[in-house]
């Protein structure tokens, strides 16, 4: 029995309405004070070079996640879920998909949007209100952001179904699928399909759950009353809880669950336990439903100082590091301001477009009567 | 008299506590509408006051909100189910359409499925895809099903109430867009004595043109009834309240008098609310029509990312432009 991986635990007998289920161990390699553990299933072995490029990774989402959160506030964006706290089950996991892996994310990962070479810009403009994503999903290996919660996972199940299919599974350059959600979705009826279906096909897919506690203003109680990673036990397939702070462990399970599921050994599911440090999204007030203490909690275990005090004490990185990645990430975020300030607003014209790809006689109808009331005001103040 | 002043939203909240406060039976069930009381705070204030036993949050289930309101149905009480936004009403289609619409039916009678789901719908709030849909056709295709969407606050207080009161399963929408406008409200009357849930209304007497509206466009259609009033041409507004059942004799009545309609709806036009009617009024009203039925809807398309949405939402200008064709006929 290794901590972490999946065990029916005894929930402690008779528990009464609304008791909290005892919370099991998580796979943790380092931890809130920097320190480096061992565990027995996992492991990683970066060179110094790679864990300063994840400190950058880190300190560059959380800047250009903070500078979105921004220019909505300033009115530039609709609204804006931020990843604020999440940023090491996002890197963590995004950095160790092979560039051959799938991703399905959902509306709030735009740090493993990063890791997949995508212009950051990209869900700016769709929480601005001037596309619906845009980016090609098939050729960026990152699906579109899925809004309607938990319908990702089975789109990821049936693209993982189609690798299966395709015979690329069983060998080191065989293919595989992650799917992010968050703890709500997993009440969803799709989640729990997805499940079924990746276990009875044997897809190479990941579950990614980042249980970052609430949904919205509902504590994960209101979803589950047995830890999530061990729902996996009951579709067939492992699951394990790894420490969402912790960017090593999130890497490490998700690299060790994608080589499974790549080697054809099926599905995982993995439960990165963390905490949504922010509004759920822009529009949302979460003092109605938590108490800063909870949240100041949470804040002693940042995923960011962790690793700044490991590369700190291991003389991996000095101040001068630091000082260049902060600078570096505040250009990044500078550039980014000034492109979502300068983005212009879509043409009209593209409400017909790319409805249909042969085209349909009533939209195009209605394409032409729409050009000619516009042009009717041409020349008014309309 | 107890005329108050109340946003649309407000006039639902307080509609729901005068419901719930009559009959102990009504209990709410949705996502995040205790503590937060719901995403448009339609239901704040309601779980401190009544209860988590009264006022559930529920798991992040549309499907799950649906299925198991019909067994506390079954079970004697009354579900008034809050999905959050028009676009997450898609995973309980199924429960919807399948089996609350034709429970009674398959029952022969023996239950009835007293429940109301309330969905906010429509666009114009500047919100992500999925958040400004326009589903009303699909529940008014479905047999079994009552269909109602509220304009303003005073038909929002009562028909809610009404709502909760029927016997039927009611989907209950609501514009999101005016749940912020204020209107006048007297919670001193009774149920018995406003306008019956399924009657349309004259909103605004006129005699040129009537146009036909419901839900989000009402105040539209009001607006540019004003606006055409400039112009020096009257036009008959009427709320439809009720789509299914509708309530066509005001309209009829109306369009004998006018000759003309236009109707107005966000949804697409495509076999949407206003193909019934225009089909409807075309049978009964064929020898008082100067022109044929015109709609004003969204297009045809997916609901655009939000900075299009004022070109798509049908506004004002494109209401008077569809009642100038219709005197250009
Ligand atoms: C089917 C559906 N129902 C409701 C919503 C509204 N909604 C948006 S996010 C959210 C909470 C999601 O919580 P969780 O799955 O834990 O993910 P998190 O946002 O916390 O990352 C809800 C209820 C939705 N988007 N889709």
């Amino acid at each position: 029995m290794t901590k972490g991986a999946t065990a029916p635990r005894r929930s402690g007998g008779s528990r009464g309405r609304g008791g909290t289920p005892p919370e099991p161990d998580y796979v943790q390699l380092l931890t809130p004070d920097g320190e480096r553990v061992s565990h027995p299933d996992y492991s990683v072995d970066f060179s110094d070079e790679e864990l300063r490029g994840l400190y950058r990774d880190l300190v560059t989402v959380r800047k250009l996640d903070a500078e979105a959160t921004a220019l909505q506030r300033q009115g530039e964006l609709g609204i804006w879920a931020s990843l604020l706290g999440q940023e090491a089950a996002q890197v963590g996991s995004g950095r160790a998909m092979r560039s051959q892996d799938m991703a399905f994310p959902t509306y709030r990962e735009h740090g493993v949007l990063y890791c997949r070479g995508i212009d950051p810009i990209m869900p700016l403009s769709l929480f601005r209100g001037v596309d619906q994503g845009g980016w090609d999903p098939v050729a960026n290996k990152f699906n579109l952001y899925t809004i309607v919660i938990g319908a990702q996972t089975l789109h990821a199940t049936g693209y993982a179904m189609g690798i299966a299919k395709d015979g690329k599974v069983g060998t080191d350059d065989g293919e595989a699928v992650i799917a992010y959600f968050g703890d709500g979705a997993t009440s969803q009826g799709d989640v729990n399909e997805a499940f079924i279906w990746s276990s009875v096909f044997h897809a190479p897919v990941v579950f990614f759950c980042q249980n970052n506690q609430y949904a919205i203003s509902e504590p994960l109680e209101r979803q589950t009353r047995i830890p999530l990673f061990q729902r996996a036990a009951g579709f067939g397939f492992p699951g394990v809880r790894v420490d969402g702070n912790d960017v090593l462990a999130c890497y490490a399970v998700t690299r060790a669950a994608l080589d499974n599921a790549r080697l054809g050994q099926g599905p995982t599911l993995i439960e990165a336990y963390t905490y949504r440090m922010g509004a759920h999204t822009t529009s949302d007030d979460p003092t109605r439903y938590r108490v800063s203490s909870e949240v100041e909690a949470w804040q002693a275990k940042d995923p960011i100082a962790r690793v700044r005090a490991l590369l700190t004490k291991e003389k991996i990185a000095d101040d001068a590091f630091f000082d260049s990645v902060d600078a570096d990430a505040k250009a990044e975020a500078v550039q980014l301001r000034e492109r979502v300030l300068t983005m212009p607003d879509p043409d009209p014209a593209q409400i017909f477009e790319h409805v249909y790809v042969e085209g349909s006689p009533l939209v195009e109808a209605e394409r032409k009567q729409f050009e000619a009331y516009a042009a009717s005001f041409e020349g008014s103040a309309h | 008299m107890a005329v108050e002043t109340l946003t649309l939203g407000k006039a639902l909240n307080t509609g729901l506590r005068r419901a719930m406060e009559r009959d102990d039976k009504v209990i709410l069930m949705g996502e995040d509408i205790g503590k937060l009381g719901g995403v448009f705070r339609i239901t704040d204030g309601l779980q401190k006051d009544f209860g988590e036993e009264r006022v559930i949050d529920t798991p992040l289930a549309e499907s799950g909100i649906i299925g198991t309101a019909i067994g506390l149905a079954l079970r004697g009480y009354r579900p008034v189910c809050e999905i959050q936004f028009d676009g997450f009403v898609y995973p309980a289609y199924d429960q919807i359409v399948s089996q609350v619409a034709k429970f009674r039916y398959r029952s022969r009678g023996h239950v009835n499925l007293p429940m109301v789901i309330r969905i906010p719908f429509g666009g114009g709030i500047g919100a992500v895809e999925h958040h400004s849909e326009s589903p009303e056709a699909y529940f008014s295709h479905t047999a079994g099903l009552k269909v109602v969407a509220c304009a303003n606050p005073e038909d929002a207080y009562f028909m809610i109430q009404q709502a909760i009161a029927s016997e039927d399963p009611i989907i209950f929408l609501e514009p999101k867009r005016r749940y912020w406008e204020k209107g006048a409200v007297d919670t001193a009357l009774g149920l018995d004595a406003v306008t019956p849930l399924h009657n349309s209304r004259v909103v605004r007497p006129g005699t040129d043109a009537t146009v036909l509206a419901y839900g989000p466009m009402v105040k539209t259609a009001l607006d540019a009834a004003t606006a055409a009033q400039e112009d020096g041409r009257s036009l008959e507004v009427i709320d439809l309240r009720s789509l299914s059942p509708m309530d066509l004799t005001p309209v009829f009545d109306s369009v004998r008098r006018t000759g003309r309609l236009v109707v107005v709806h966000e949804a697409a036009g495509n076999l949407g609310m206003g193909s019934e009617i225009a089909a409807r009024v075309t049978e009964e009203c064929f020898y008082s029509l100067e022109s044929p039925v015109l709609r004003v809807t969204g297009y045809n398309t997916p609901y655009p990312a939000s900075r299009l949405e004022e070109e798509y939402l049908p506004d004002l200008d494109r209401v008077l432009d569809a009642v100038d064709r219709s005197f250009g006929w």
